[in-house]
């Protein structure tokens, strides 16, 4: 079945929700984007264009999960300090903006006839399309690990859902004096400061209720990725005895009965709960829209409309994309790239020029505890000559030591992000 | 020959706008980035500074206070240094006309 606008206006009221934004910024823009992908740049994206259209583009927004899930905030799920409620938020918000909201599997999209086909057959029309898949894994890079073992015994929790209560729920049935280890993949992955932020708050939990538990971070990478100096800083100040840092420990094989794991240049690792983050890539409908352009991986985009290069009136956001220098894959980060496309969008089908480029910033937090939070900021400005985004020399920094009053920023950036992205 | 003038002034309005603190798209996408943590059109829904409503010159102020380092903060030095005075003041302009 195939959806028209028509159809689409009988659907949404859409004439209701231009009366909700008014029609104060006096744009002309009308017809139908879809967006694949409910993150945190699927979601400010439907919400931006909405709100900048003044209700006068029908967005339709695919998500194969019925709620948002928080990636940032997730490992404080897997050390028991937050809930899956508590990182939780529902499409209802999207909804009252006109967002239409379709759960279902975005399954191959065709850039000419400009649909996009769903898992159940439905066809969805555009005049442009926004994907914001985020990641899939290359269960590939880590030989004997298999999408079925990694979705049962052997867990990656790298995104947030059933995954992250499955792990929450090994390391509590982990004995006291047991070993947990995390496989960190090389970088480009999703969130750099993740794994050592999970490294951190897992460390506490065994340091207050299994002190006799070893935690090993074995890493892809030559050197801590993000955030050194303070994750080196709290390992050596808190988690003294409990974690272990090891670099260049890229695996060779993973053995799911014997859980161990070997590498190229160092002794293998038994561990009683293995957390195996495979190497990523942009998510799946991404390739099969022919959007990757970089090293089979990554979405090559116009930085000033993140319109995709092979495809237009294709926009890509966040993890998926290949990232400008410097440009972390974070969530925060992902929501700058929505309202890049957002505003884009709504000028290009207003008969309009796109944008001049804005400057995007990205601000992350890390708990090192439960109490106790750093941060990497970095604000990143469109070079007209190189054709991408660079960071302004001088700008950004990290926090010069972990502290309480930003552990309380944390939890009010989370809040204030899901709203401007949900709500 | 009166047109082609009409034509010129119009053309010529159109690149101040570009150029200038005056672009209210650009001013909308600037300070749409600042929502990502002071909330949606600088609605804060708590935790963080509310921008909306903000007077002009108490925003410009700040930002040129935390760049200084007169402003103490935790990350607002360092992000302000990443705006020129322009920037700045299309933000400004922005959040001073939001209720």
């Amino acid at each position: 079945m195939t959806f028209n606008r028509r159809d689409f206006l009988k659907m949404s009221g859409a004439a209701a929700a231009g009366a909700l934004y008014g029609c104060a910024g006096g744009t002309r823009a009308s017809g139908n984007v879809v967006v694949i992908g409910g993150g945190y740049g699927g979601a400010t994206a439907a919400k931006y264009i909405r709100m900048w259209s003044n209700g006068g583009i029908n967005v339709t927004l695919v998500e194969r999960n019925p709620a948002f899930v928080s990636c940032p905030i997730s490992n404080l799920v897997l050390s028991g300090d937050k809930t899956m409620a508590d990182i939780t938020t529902g499409y209802d918000g999207l909804k009252k903006h006109g967002v239409r909201v379709v759960q279902g599997d975005a399954v191959a999209v065709d850039p000419v006839k400009r649909t996009v086909k769903l898992g159940n057959g439905q066809e969805l029309s555009y005049d442009r399309l926004v994907v914001s898949p985020g990641i899939d894994f290359m269960f590939e890079s880590v030989p004997g690990l298999t999408p079925a073992l990694a979705d049962s015994k052997i867990l990656h929790a790298w995104k947030a859902g059933p995954q992250t209560v499955a792990l929450r729920k090994q390391l509590e049935d982990m004995k006291d004096g047991g070993v947990f280890a995390i496989a960190i993949p090389k970088a480009p992955y999703r969130c750099p400061p993740g794994p050592y932020e999970r490294a951190c708050v897992v460390a506490e939990y065994f340091k207050t209720k299994k002190p006799k538990s070893k935690l090993l971070i074995l890493d892809a990478n030559e050197d801590v990725v993000s955030k050194k100096g303070l994750f080196m800083k709290a390992w050596g100040d808190l988690y003294k005895g409990i974690i272990e840092y090891r670099p260049n420990h890229v695996v060779t094989q993973l053995d799911a009965n014997a859980m161990t794991l070997k590498f190229e240049f160092a002794d293998a690792v038994k561990a009683d709960v293995l957390n195996v983050i495979p190497g990523q890539m942009a998510g799946g409908i991404a390739k099969a829209a022919g959007l990757i352009t970089a090293n089979n991986r990554w979405c090559g985009i116009d930085w000033r409309t993140m319109e995709s290069v092979t495809h237009k009136n294709i926009h890509v956001l966040g993890d998926s994309t290949l990232s400008a220098p410097a440009m972390p894959k974070s969530g925060h980060m992902t929501t700058q790239h929505a309202k890049i496309a957002a505003g884009a969008i709504v000028a290009l089908m207003s008969g309009e020029q796109a944008p001049d480029p804005m400057v995007i910033a990205n601000t992350c937090y890390s708990f090192v505890n439960s109490k106790n939070t750093v941060h990497v900021a970095s604000v990143h400005t469109y070079d007209a000559k190189d054709k991408t985004f660079k960071t302004v020399p001088g700008s950004g920094g990290l926090s010069s030591a972990a502290n309480e009053q930003e552990a309380k920023y944390a939890m009010a950036w989370a809040r204030n992000v899901w709203a401007d992205a949900l709500l | 020959m009166k047109y082609r003038k009409i034509a010129l002034a119009v053309s010529l309005l159109g690149l101040a706008g570009a150029a200038s603190a005056d672009n209210h798209v650009l001013s909308r996408n600037m300070a749409s980035a600042c929502a990502s943590c002071h909330g949606t059109n600088g609605n804060s829904i708590g935790g963080m500074d509310p921008l909306a409503g903000m007077p002009k010159a108490e925003m410009i102020k700040k930002m040129q206070d935390y760049r200084s380092g007169a402003k103490p903060a935790t990350v607002m030095h360092q992000l302000a240094k990443g705006y020129t005075d322009q920037q700045v003041e299309m933000i400004a302009n922005f959040f001073a006309a939001q209720k």
